[in-house]
């Protein structure tokens, strides 16, 4: 995977959030994605970075626009934070696990809702999680 | 024994004020209309006297002293209000800076052949420098200010509760749904059905950039509110690519009444009372 284009953003409160969406909007138009898979992108973004304020406090996402071959371009976002950690990330990919009193949606959720979805997460330490979002498929 | 930088500019700052004004009022940004040419000859007089009351002093670069506190001061104000008023960083720079120029042009003169002396012109060029940059943070941090205000403005205003029909409310939310937006949004809603007797409120999101779990939830939390109320509510305003992000997020609204449009919405607010909209026929004369 190539990297054409990369823009690290950093989230500290809630202001950051309406700022960062509308740059992902930015690079979405850049490279032409559809509305619909451009709102499955922003809507995963959005619930990541909420995730980040919430259970992290504070954290950065990183921007880029990446491609595999000359038919597929597509947006990578990669959020990382220096948070608690998730301590166990099978049952927060399930629907419906949720440690506030939310819906416990955001995480299986997102994943649904992207074409790659990685997590890496230490107790104590943070969470790094890296979506990716192809322009067609 | 020669007169110092600072006892010499005093000696010359009715000079060095009309100088500087001058400079001022050339410079084609500054806004005339918004402050008057009596206002910029207050404010320069003021923050000159203080200026050379630094520079009289040995030690100039101590931004502790009294007298740079009183110049810091009457700076901040005066970036304060400016970055209120909507000027630009330019305009408000040319105060500073523009006394810079005139402390020096002044000094030019009364030096005739000889060049202002190394230190002398040093010690104003710090100070200076010193000064624009304490304008630039505050007048900043204004402006953040204002926007921060700004924003909680128009999340205020951007949320009108009309009544379109006797006993049918609509509310059109554009922009992003945050917690405190909803708050407002839930409160006016609210007080709105009891004001007004109204037993339908329409939620029209077609403005919404995206449906997260969160919007979702405040949507969801919104109707509850409303139907403890006595009222029911629909969401109008689904776009497509809208409606397929939240299957796929696993959000349910099944118990939730919703439509595609806000004209589909009226429709079936119009059947729930009972309403016919009809096209009149036009009675034949004879
Ligand atoms: N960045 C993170 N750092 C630490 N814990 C996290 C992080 N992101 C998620 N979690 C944990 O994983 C759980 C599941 O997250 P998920 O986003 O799926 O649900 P939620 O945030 O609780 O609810 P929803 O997103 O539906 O409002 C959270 O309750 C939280 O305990
Ligand atoms: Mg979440």
């Amino acid at each position: 995977m190539i990297t054409l284009n990369k823009e690290t953003i950093a989230i500290k409160r809630e202001q950051d959030v309406v700022f960062f969406r509308n740059r992902v909007n930015e690079y979405a138009e850049k490279i032409k994605m559809g509305l619909v898979n451009k709102t499955k992108l922003l809507t995963a973004a959005s619930e990541l970075v909420r995730n980040m304020l919430i259970y992290a406090k504070e954290g950065k996402v990183i921007c880029e626009i990446v491609t595999i071959s000359a038919l597929q371009t597509g947006i990578r976002l990669t959020f990382i934070d220096n948070g608690p950690g998730i301590a166990d990330i099978d049952k927060a990919m399930t629907d419906g696990y949720t440690t506030g009193k939310s819906l416990g949606l955001g995480l299986p959720g997102a994943k649904r809702l992207v074409n790659i979805f990685d997590v890496k997460t230490v107790k104590g330490k943070g969470t790094t999680i890296s979506i990716t979002k192809w322009k067609n498929g | 024994m020669a007169l110092s930088i600072g006892q010499l500019l005093q000696k010359k700052s009715k000079t060095v004020l009309e100088s500087w004004i001058n400079i001022q009022l050339q410079d084609d940004g500054l806004k005339e209309e918004l402050l008057s040419n009596q206002e910029i000859r207050k404010q320069s007089e003021e923050f000159l006297h203080s200026v050379i009351s630094i520079l009289k002093k040995e030690d100039s670069q101590n931004t502790e002293s009294p007298e740079f506190e009183k110049a810091a001061e009457i700076l901040t104000e005066i970036s304060t209000s400016r970055a209120m008023q909507g000027y630009t960083p330019r305009e408000t720079g040319v105060f500073v800076f523009g006394l810079k120029e005139a402390f020096l042009s002044v000094l030019e003169k009364e030096f005739k052949d000889s060049l202002v002396p190394y230190a002398d012109s040093q010690k104003i060029n710090k100070l200076i420098d010193a000064l624009a940059i304490l304008t630039f943070e505050t007048f900043i941090s204004s402006r953040e200010e204002v926007i921060l205000r700004q924003t909680s403005e128009i999340s205020e205003i951007s949320t009108p509760v009309i009544r379109v029909w006797d006993g049918i409310l609509a509310l059109p939310i554009i922009g992003t749904l945050d917690s405190a937006r909803t708050q407002v949004v839930m409160e006016n809603l609210l007080m709105k059905i009891v004001e007004t007797e109204s037993t339908i409120a329409i939620l029209d999101i077609s403005g919404v950039p995206a449906v997260d779990s969160l919007v979702a939830q405040h949507l969801i939390k919104t109707v509850s509110a409303t139907r403890l109320m006595g009222a029911e509510c629909i969401i109008s305003g689904i776009r497509p690519e809208i409606a397929q992000t939240i299957v796929h997020l696993g959000i349910d609204l099944a118990n939730i009444n919703t439509k595609a449009s806000l004209a589909h919405a009226l429709r079936s607010a119009f059947m729930m009372l009972k309403l016919e909209v009809r096209k009149t026929v036009e009675k034949p004369k004879f």
